[in-house]
């Protein structure tokens, strides 16, 4: 064996151990989740199921109880779903408007103002909760699935405006200022020239936002009413109000249906997410 | 239908106050209907923030632009009719070439069947018929650059500008399209205004060029003018190539019997001015005469085909000189130089202004 099959051995070595690094808790969860309670109480943690136990599934979803409450993580999931697929549309929305205007269209202190909305990148959101649940009470968006759209909106539009607007830097001015001699205007530029140029941006932004929004706990439980909680927030209360024995093999099948749907918008759109991150990271 | 262009005064100033660049000083120019005007100069010259300005991509500081005898400034750059061919051809990626070519049709909102109509001519007229369908990521160099030309000629604008087209084309292509550009501007006849840097881009296109330099018009004139009668040293330099060859001496005389004696020789000429002055000669108009007082050695002897460029050290530094292809002369060689009296170029040795 000489050296370079050696090293060659070495990297797959390794690699292999992280994977399963990473792997292992998927793994424990997807085992766990089939298994009765008689199997997690005698068998090991790493141990396959003896049978494919689909129960713990149908509990999570429909009827596991929270409290009095024994509807399972369904309603939850759906108040995601409401609050997510508008709160991504609109926030990749008004990040692309204020990356095509920060870039192409830069007016006296645009830069400025890119520069401050960049601050609200770093910024912790603990430090907006408070003065947050006000501007909610006074729009009487409180306790609402529309309170909570908001919040993410306004949460996520520093990030994506950082998006598009790198990655608009990166297209040519002359491809704007040839469609403005075309007779084109601000928007016929924007939806004809300028957005069918941005799928690999989009995907990323899309993904980045749905990721974080669906994933979002802190808001979910700080500006969500008793029926109106997000999946991460009744996953929490489901798995920590458990009366008497605690039923793993239904914590982990909900923590799973509780991740699903991110995992499944990285393998539909993953490809693009490399493709876009790195595009936007070169030429920005 | 041709119009007429007029830049009245026009001067652009980048900044404020200390840090303020002033990057067009007064420019005077009026192109006549039809005309196809080069401005050509060095980068930095300003000649494409002209050219942005009369496309109204950029507001000039002061002055006024006038496009068939109206004042255009302050009006948007789709209300002026005018098209531009881009360095960088500007094609929109995600759209077709047919796409390309009408999509200033449409946002006129011509009808589709006009449309389409319209692009099939111009496509035939630039021979990219079989094109249409593609993206511009699938064609060559060559092609876009058919392609950028079809799409400003789809709609028939007042005016033509071309900020150096050409320069991202290798040179065949080059001399091609050239040709191409020449042979489109007189079946059009569209009054154009065309920006480059390449002084035989400037030569042969042009029924006028204008030359500019640190914002200033320094001549404007058609090709044979500027060739032979330049304003200044820095046009009778910058047009031509090899370029001019100065020489600077002391002219004694005027009239027929005038000397102009310089550093390792002196020459039999009359000079418009007595005192120091520079004299100005295109390689073309220096020969090679075994007997001539004025001696120096050839140090570099570059045939191109056609002519063979002898580069010959003197007292007064080095002279290209051209001569026919079966020129024997070797390097090292001592050899004698002679000007006639005509094709002289006199200017004044401190400000660089030709003399009469």
């Amino acid at each position: 064996m000489n050296a370079k099959t050696l090293s060659r051995f070495a990297v797959y070595a390794v690699l292999l151990i992280a994977a399963f690094f990473f792997l292992a808790p998927l793994y424990v969860m997807l085992a766990t989740s089939f298994k009765d309670a008689e199997q997690i109480r005698s068998g090991n943690l790493l141990s396959l199921p003896t049978s494919l136990n689909f129960e713990s599934w149908t509990l999570a979803w429909s009827t596991a109880c929270t409290g009095i409450d024994c509807r399972g993580l369904k309603p939850y999931f759906w108040n995601s779903v409401m609050m997510a697929v508008p709160a991504v549309l609109i926030s990749t929305g008004w990040g692309a408007i204020n990356g095509y205007v920060l870039s192409m269209w830069k007016f006296k202190g645009s830069d400025l103002l890119f520069g401050f909305i960049l601050f609200g990148v770093f910024m912790p959101f603990q430090v907006v909760l408070l003065p947050m649940s006000q501007v909610l009470g006074f729009l009487g968006l409180s306790s609402s699935i529309g309170g909570l759209v908001l919040v993410h909106c306004l949460a996520g539009m520093a990030g994506t405006t950082l998006f598009f607007r790198n990655y608009y830097t990166a297209i040519p001015r002359e491809l704007v200022n040839a469609a403005r001699m075309d007779g084109a205007g601000f928007w016929r530029i924007f939806y004809r020239i300028v957005i069918p140029m941005s799928t690999p941006i989009l995907m990323v932004t899309l993904i980045w936002q749905f990721t974080n929004i669906w994933n979002d706990f802190l808001f979910g439980v700080a500006f969500s009413g008793a029926d109106r909680k997000p999946i991460t927030v009744g996953l929490n209360n489901m798995a920590n109000t458990t009366s008497s024995v605690k039923s793993y093999n239904v914590d982990m099948a909900a923590a799973i249906i509780a991740g699903l749907p991110t995992m499944l918008v990285y393998v539909l759109a993953g490809q693009y997410f490399v493709k876009g991150l790195t595009a936007g990271a070169v030429k920005g | 239908m041709a119009a007429s262009l007029q830049i009245a005064g026009i001067r652009k100033v980048y900044g404020k106050g200390d840090k303020s660049v002033e990057v067009l000083k007064k420019i005077e120019i009026d192109v006549a209907p039809g005309e196809f005007l080069i401005l050509v100069g060095p980068s930095g010259c300003g000649k494409s923030t002209l050219l942005n300005i009369i496309a109204g991509l950029e507001d000039p500081t002061e002055g006024e632009l006038r496009i068939a005898g109206k004042n255009v400034i302050g009006v948007a750059p789709a209300q002026r009719d005018i098209a531009m061919v881009f360095q960088s051809y500007a094609l929109y990626p995600t759209m077709s070439v047919a796409d390309n070519i009408g999509f200033a049709l449409e946002m006129r909102k011509v009808p589709l069947e006009v449309r389409n109509k319209r692009i099939h001519e111009v496509a035939a007229m630039l021979q990219i018929e079989h094109l249409l369908d593609r993206r511009p990521a699938q064609l060559s160099g060559g092609q876009r650059q058919r392609v950028a030309m079809g799409r400003a000629l789809a709609r028939d604008p007042q005016l033509f500008l071309f900020d150096e087209p050409l320069s991202n084309l290798d040179a065949k292509l080059r001399v091609e399209m050239r040709a191409e550009i020449k042979r489109l501007h007189q079946v059009s006849g569209i009054t154009s205004v065309y920006v480059t840097h390449d002084q035989i881009e400037a030569m042969t296109l042009g029924s006028r060029i204008a030359v500019m330099k640190d914002g200033i018009l320094q001549q404007i004139g058609t090709p044979d003018d500027i060739y032979r009668r330049p304003a200044n040293t820095y046009v009778a330099g910058f047009i031509g190539s090899p370029t001019m060859n100065f020489i600077t001496g002391s002219a004694s005389g005027t009239g027929a019997t005038g000397q102009f004696s310089f550093e390792g020789g002196a020459l039999q000429l009359p000079c418009p001015a007595v005192g120091k002055v520079t004299l100005g000669q295109r390689p073309e108009h220096i020969h090679i005469e075994a007997q001539a007082t004025w001696r120096g050695e050839v140090t570099l002897v570059e045939p191109t085909g056609a002519d063979t460029y002898v580069v010959v050290k003197t007292g007064s530094g080095l002279i290209t000189v051209r001569t026919p292809p079966s020129t024997t002369v070797k390097v090292g060689e001592n050899i004698g130089l002679s000007v006639s009296s005509q094709h002289n170029n006199w200017f004044d040795a401190q400000t660089g202004l030709r003399l009469a």
